[in-house]
């Protein structure tokens, strides 16, 4: 399988300039196959904007999109039947019920079987659980339940890859859990999800995979790890001698320790081996009560990327 | 059979079929088609109680003829509607179709269901259509159903003299509201289009309005004779010719060639400017 086939959506140069301002510029998206992969920015840094390019909704000013493996938007109607999306929070007939929402949207699809359409509407209702409420009408919804719809809508056929822009949004905390969980079922049938969200704990709680935006910018991008590994990872340890304990460490290499309390805190490799660390220190016998190394937030690294001011960027 | 499947399978049925289930949901569509029937009823009220009878001439064309034949007020109706009224309850509809979905953002799930730009077009102009024709029906079906409770009926002296029976008269009334429904293509055609231009469906329903009211306003304007056989509100009016014998086919003929001229003109706009555009809403 070519390098193509592995990423679920692959871009390149990708560019959408509104008159003079680039809203988002020349990023180059790999989104593994099978990944969970969140795309983290403040609000305002372009992320809707990349959806819309990526669904064939808004046409790129420059640049290449691969989704599936169907170049967009040549291949835009072979590809969008194997992704299920939220974009821009849901959008319903608000005079329909839920279910004739559903309805009327798996009818939009030509290939969408009609022999089948109202056992699958029934059936991602239920996966969202809104069963017992899908014959109201979508006006009389909260946010959270037109989430919910969204996300059914999303889910009416067996799809490869969900876009999924805020998912969450609006949702109150048992509802945030609910979504979450869902998404992490979706996720262990293998399905590719591409989540974006400007929240970094919902990211660090689902995704196994990173982008980070800004001011239309891809700032980083990898594995969660592979980011982690960006900042500086600290050796902490707690012993009774601290003066021998400083001889120890400085013979396995590391510098600049410092005394923290009763704590001793040095800077080491985001691989570090701590269980050889541990072993030079028994030898010695010096008595270990902590030993363990702090890997630096994921938070600090954003901050870090996107700065931490409440301005809006631009 | 092979049609039907092919037009099932290139178009999508279920799509048109759910169009028409999303149009006849809303209360809208009834309150509009409520308000096309009160036409004719309100107008054979208020001939019925006017004590004194018209003199013939007197008021609107064809008014004095309802009292003596009930059959007549569907048609009479129509005339007063044609101006003004209808074309406002089609441009409500029309003006809808792309900017109502843009504004609801029900169109970018749509798209990326994916429905296909084109197809959606073709299935939202068809919408309309029907809407126009249930309501010209309407109108047509309770000016008959009133004259008939308040007026005798009878059979009917055409405008040519000639007299046809109930039945034929009744046929007569449907061709008029297919007839009046052709007229409104193009109409429908622009509609479509404005409405791929704005995401706000009241500004796409004012563009159509206005634009059929400065069409009519060209029309009577004699310094532009040339222009007139162009404007799409020519032969509105020319409905009448149903109502002759044998009926008048030339104006007919001519007003179909216009209609589709005006569909095939904006329908190539609606194409080229919905195809291409991105839908930031």
């Amino acid at each position: 399988m070519s390098k193509a086939g592995q990423l679920a959506i692959e871009t390149r140069g990708l560019t959408k300039a509104f008159g003079d301002q680039k809203a988002v510029a020349e990023i180059s998206l790999a989104v593994p196959r099978g990944s969970v992969f969140g795309f983290l920015g403040p609000n305002g840094s372009g992320k809707t904007t990349t959806i819309r390019m990526l669904l064939g909704l808004a046409e790129a000013t420059e640049g290449e999109i691969n989704l599936l493996s169907y170049q967009i938007p040549k291949q835009l109607q072979d590809a969008l039947p194997k992704v299920g999306a939220l974009v821009e929070g849901p959008a319903f007939y608000p005079y329909m019920s839920g279910r004739n929402n559903l309805l009327r949207m798996d009818s939009a699809d030509r290939n969408s079987s009609s022999a089948t359409r109202a056992q699958r509407v029934d059936a991602a209702l239920e996966r969202v659980g809104l069963t017992n409420a899908s014959n109201k009408k979508v006006h009389a919804y909260s946010l959270g339940m037109k989430q919910r719809l969204g996300l059914a809508n999303a889910l009416l056929k067996p799809r490869e890859l969900l876009i999924l822009d805020e998912p969450t949004n609006g949702l109150d905390p048992q509802g945030t859990r609910e979504v979450r969980n869902l998404i992490r079922s979706l996720a262990a049938e293998g399905i590719t999800i591409f989540l974006s969200s400007h929240l970094l704990t919902e990211i660090e709680q689902l995704c196994d995979h990173v982008a980070v935006m800004s001011a239309g910018k891809i700032l980083a991008q990898g594995s969660l790890e592979e980011l982690r590994s960006h900042g500086q990872s600290r050796l902490i340890l707690k012993v009774d001698k601290k003066g021998e304990t400083l001889s120890v460490l400085k013979q396995l290499g590391l510098t600049k320790i410092k005394s923290l309390g009763d704590s001793l805190v040095a800077p080491v490799a985001f691989d570090a081996d701590v269980p050889k660390i541990n072993e030079a220190l028994v030898k010695k016998k010096i008595r270990v009560s902590e030993i363990r190394v702090e890997h630096p937030s994921l938070e600090e690294y954003f901050v870090n990327l996107t700065g931490e001011g409440f301005e809006v960027v631009r | 059979m092979f049609a039907k499947s092919l037009f099932s399978k290139s178009l999508g049925l279920s799509l048109m079929v759910s169009e028409l289930r999303v149009m006849f949901t809303r209360r809208r569509t009834w309150a509009l088609l409520f308000a096309i029937a009160m036409i004719p009823i309100l107008l054979a009220i208020a001939v019925s109680l006017s004590a004194e009878r018209l003199a013939p001439g007197e008021g609107p064309p064809f008014l004095d003829r309802v009292t003596q034949n009930g059959l007549f007020t569907g048609f009479t109706a129509m005339l007063l509607a044609m101006p003004l009224f209808l074309p406002l309850t089609i441009s409500v509809v029309a003006g809808d179709t792309i900017a109502g979905e843009a504004g609801l953002g029900t169109l970018r799930y749509l798209l990326i269901a994916p429905v296909g730009r084109a197809r959606l077009l073709i299935v939202k102009y068809l919408g309309t259509l029907v809407f126009t024709l249930a309501g010209t029906l309407t109108l047509m079906i309770a000016g008959a159903i009133i004259g008939a409770i308040l007026f005798p009926v009878g059979p009917v002296t055409l405008l040519s003299g000639d007299v046809i029976q109930v039945p034929e008269a009744l046929a007569r009334m449907g061709l008029i509201a297919i007839y009046t429904t052709v007229s409104m293509m193009g109409m429908l055609a622009l509609g479509l289009f404005i409405s791929t231009l704005t995401t706000i469906p009241v500004g796409a329903m004012t563009g159509v309005l206005i634009a059929s009211g400065v069409s009519q306003i060209l029309d009577n304007l004699p310094q532009l004779a040339w222009l007139h056989e162009w404007l799409f509100t020519h032969y509105w009016l020319d409905f009448a010719d149903i109502l002759r014998q044998p009926m008048e086919l030339s104006s007919l003929m001519s007003n179909l060639l216009l209609q589709l001229g005006y569909v095939a003109v904006f329908g190539a706009l609606a194409y080229g400017r919905f195809t291409t555009k991105d839908i930031l809403s």
